[in-house]
Order: structure tokens, then C-alpha cells, then sequence
């Protein structure tokens, strides 16, 4: 008995829509998030994330209403985020039936924004995303959207993160992600280490081998994929059934 | 029957309220010591902060009126700070006291492990329980915390272990509380509400 591994579809929206592409170049419709969200809380996905990529203010009442319909059809946890600025920001996206928010780029801005938002919701609805990049001989912090270096080293931040009162961190590698050639086991290894909370690895997937590695020597606690659960590469069920044969916890859906 | 959910402004109030329709039932939202004083059954959700729930129970006057219907057998059933705002205090917030029903106080889950205790994990069942009725014994549910009733079991019919073991389903009489979220848990966790909304039905 042990905490099981938790398997994450991540929905990148454009407030209203199911988007995908590549270092967000060359944006297509991959379908609807409801319609989307009904079927992984079917086939046994552990958790949802929904990201608004676009994160545009004016969009900002489509992603909410995205987020009243999406959680109208889970009875798993659902993680927002995408432009969260502002403790009014993480707000309405928790009213709108959000249990946890993720920041990314207004955190490295201004890092006291993870303690306000811990104080009001608790560290447990606070995911600190990280977007990293190798460069030399460690992880640089890269911010929006993982295009710009924040000059400043990702152990640092996480723990940084963790002690401002980030309850789990989404971390995600910008080497990997969308190139399907499996998550960054170094990098999830090394920040699992000096994390005390657990850590959701992201970037990269694609075979049921690549999730197995991130879990055993990632001593990663979660995995998010987007693409290839939305385009039927990979189901979540038989994924967890290829887990479980490999002695990795997952709970299976009946 | 109707459910009378204490919404003092908690993020999963909607949760469960939906979790609960799906089930069919009729809930209501209230935060006044009236509406607490007529309810036919009461839920008490919580998630965050202890002190957030225990001032508001003081602020809005809510404590007297919870704790002379649980006197009554009103059923109750406490979700996550729902079941750690039964003992008597918490470290969370050791200058506020608990509903103090069970003896006992709610502690940090050691450090050894990551926290917070955040996922699906499985319990270990300690007597036959009318909340876990009808539901596998190694079924998941899903947890998000850091604090636990870790010392104080008696009155636990289910344990679960992160670091240490902490209840995780009490049951006494008309009063049930989990340290999980059902209402994020999946099939399991609706079958568990649904097994609350029978003990009140037949109450």
C-alpha cells in the first residue's frame, strides 16, 4: 500500500479550444475540452490539467467558462492554469471549480505571488510549473512559454518554490517537450531530489516504456502527456495495465 | 432529506455539491446557525487552511448550533479539514481548538515523505465500516494534505499510511468523516457518498 502513480492528459487550450503544437508554432484544433475531459475521467486518468496558452485577458471568461464545463464533468482533481498574475486571477479559476492552480512566468516574476496564493488556498492548490532547458552543465528557468531564459538555475527555484509554499511542482522540459523521444529522466531525477513535494514530470512522452523509466529512475510522482493520449497513441488504460506489469503502483480502473 | 452542505467558502463546496447531485440528492449551501440548528444531514467540507475553517465556524456562530446537532444524531459527514476539525486542536493552528468530539489533536506528517500527501493512495481497514460498504478493499481515493489525525485511532475503521499511519474514515454513531476527498475519487468515492446518503435516507 503506497501512493500510487498518478498518469495527468493535459489540455492546452486556446480559452476555448483543445490546441496543440509544437513549441507553439503552427496551432491546431485537436478538439473539445469538455468532450475531451469526459473521456479521460473514463478511462481512469488520475488528475486533469487544463492550460490556457493563449492567456490573453480579453479571452479570459472563455477559459473560465472552459473550466465550469470541464469540471462539471470530472469527479478527479482539476489543475488550471496559464496567466495567473494575480491571487484574483487564481481565484476565479478556483470558483470556477478548479481544485488547484498552476503559475509559471508571474512566479519567477515576482515569487511572492506563490506565497499569497499557499496562504489563501493552501500549498496543496499551489503547482509551481517550471519550463526547463539545459544549458552546460545545469537547467536554466525559461519563461513564456518556455521561449526566454529567466537566468536563473531550476534546483534553485524548485526549492525556492517549495518554500514559498508550492505544494507540487509541473515541471516540464522544453529539450523534450513535443519531441515524443521520452521525458527528461536527469532532469526530473535531479529536481525529485531536491524537491521535498512531489513532482509531475512533463515533456517528451510517448511510449508506455517512457513512462515506466520517469516513474522508476525520474522518481518522478506524476506524468502528463497531451498529444498522444488526444490522438489515441496512447490509451490511459492500457498504459496503467503496462505499469502495473512492471511492478509501478498505479491504480487501475475498474 | 435534504443535505445541508456548511459552506463557510471552501474550494470544494462545488465539488461535492455535484458529486452529491450525481447521486441524485438534494443539497442546499448555507452558512447560518439556523439553517445548521433544522438540517436533516450536514456536510462539512474543508480543504486549505485549518484556522480558515475553524474561524469561520467562530466568526459566523456555527460551532454551538454543528456540535448540538451532532448531540441530536443528526448524520454528519466531514471531508478532509471536515474530519481534522473534529479532534481537539491542530499544529496546523495550535492557538484555535477543534470541535474536540474525538480526543486527540491533528499533527504534520513527518518530513521523511513528500508532502504534501497528495494522490491516490489505499487504505487499511480496521473494522467493518458503513461508509466503505460495497467498495473494494484495495480501491483508491484520493488525498491532498500535510496534516493528519495520527494519534488518536480509536474511533478510525480505515487507516492509511504516508510516513505513518493516519485515520483516513471515522465512523461513530451518526458521525462519519474522511481524510480524502470522495468527491474527487472517482467511482469509489461516489460509491462512499452514496453509502452516507443511505444512512441518512434510513436514519
Amino acid at each position: 500500500m503506497s501512493l500510487a502513480h498518478r498518469i495527468i492528459p493535459c489540455l492546452d487550450t486556446d480559452g476555448a479550444r483543445v490546441v496543440k503544437g509544437v513549441n507553439f508554432v503552427g496551432l491546431r484544433d485537436a478538439g473539445d475540452p469538455v468532450a475531451l475531459a469526459a473521456r479521460y475521467n473514463a478511462e481512469g486518468a488520475d488528475e486533469l490539467v487544463v492550460l490556457d496558452i493563449a492567456a490573453s485577458r480579453d479571452r479570459r471568461p472563455t477559459f473560465l467558462a472552459t473550466i465550469r464545463r470541464v469540471a462539471a464533468e470530472l469527479a478527479i482533481p482539476l489543475t488550471a492554469g496559464g496567466g495567473i498574475r494575480t491571487l484574483d486571477d487564481a481565484r476565479a479559476v478556483i470558483r470556477a471549480g478548479a481544485d488547484k492552480v498552476t503559475v509559471n512566468t508571474a512566479a519567477v516574476a515576482r515569487p511572492e505571488l506563490i506565497s499569497e496564493l499557499s496562504r489563501e488556498f493552501g500549498a496543496q492548490a499551489v503547482v509551481l510549473a517550471i519550463d526547463a532547458k539545459r544549458i552546460g552543465d545545469h537547467w536554466d528557468v525559461m519563461v513564456r512559454g518556455g521561449r526566454d531564459s529567466a537566468n536563473c538555475d531550476a534546483l534553485a527555484w524548485a526549492q525556492q518554490g517549495v518554500e514559498l509554499g508550492a505544494g507540487e511542482i509541473l515541471l516540464t522540459s522544453v529539450d523534450r517537450d513535443g519531441t515524443q523521444l521520452g521525458f527528461d529522466t536527469p532532469l526530473t531525477a535531479a529536481i525529485s531530489r531536491v524537491a521535498s513535494v512531489p513532482v509531475i514530470a512533463s515533456g517528451g512522452a510517448k511510449l508506455p516504456e517512457h513512462f515506466a523509466q520517469i516513474f522508476s529512475e525520474g522518481a518522478a510522482d506524476a506524468a502528463l502527456a497531451a498529444s498522444i493520449f488526444h490522438d489515441n497513441v496512447q490509451s490511459i488504460r492500457e498504459l496503467k495495465h503496462f505499469l502495473s506489469a512492471f511492478n509501478i503502483e498505479v491504480r487501475l480502473p475498474c | 432529506m435534504k443535505v445541508t452542505l456548511i459552506d463557510y467558502g471552501a474550494g470544494n463546496v462545488t465539488s461535492v455539491e455535484r458529486a452529491l447531485q450525481r447521486l441524485g440528492a438534494v443539497s442546499q449551501r448555507s452558512m447560518s446557525p439556523e439553517c445548521i440548528a433544522k438540517a436533516e444531514a450536514l456536510l462539512l467540507p474543508g480543504v486549505g487552511h485549518y484556522a480558515a475553517l475553524i474561524r469561520a465556524l467562530e466568526e459566523r456562530g456555527l460551532r454551538a448550533p454543528l456540535l448540538d446537532a451532532l448531540q441530536r444524531g443528526i448524520p454528519f459527514l466531514g471531508v478532509c479539514l471536515g474530519l481534522q476539525a473534529l479532534y481537539e486542536t491542530s499544529e496546523e493552528a495550535p492557538e484555535l481548538g477543534g470541535l474536540k468530539l474525538f480526543s486527540g489533536s491533528v499533527r504534520s506528517l513527518p518530513a521523511s515523505v513528500k508532502l504534501p500527501h497528495m494522490g491516490w493512495n489505499q487504505l487499511k481497514l480496521i473494522r467493518p465500516s458503513r461508509l466503505l460498504e460495497g467498495i473494494s478493499a484495495d480501491a483508491y481515493f484520493y488525498f491532498a494534505h500535510s496534516f493528519a489525525a495520527t494519534d488518536a485511532n480509536g474511533e478510525s475503521v480505515a487507516l492509511c499510511n504516508h510516513g505513518t499511519d493516519f485515520a483516513a474514515v471515522i465512523e461513530k454513531e451518526n458521525i462519519f468523516a474522511v481524510q480524502f476527498h470522495p468527491e474527487k475519487s472517482a467511482d469509489a468515492g461516489a460509491r462512499l457518498l452514496q453509502n452516507f446518503l443511505a444512512f441518512c435516507e434510513s436514519h
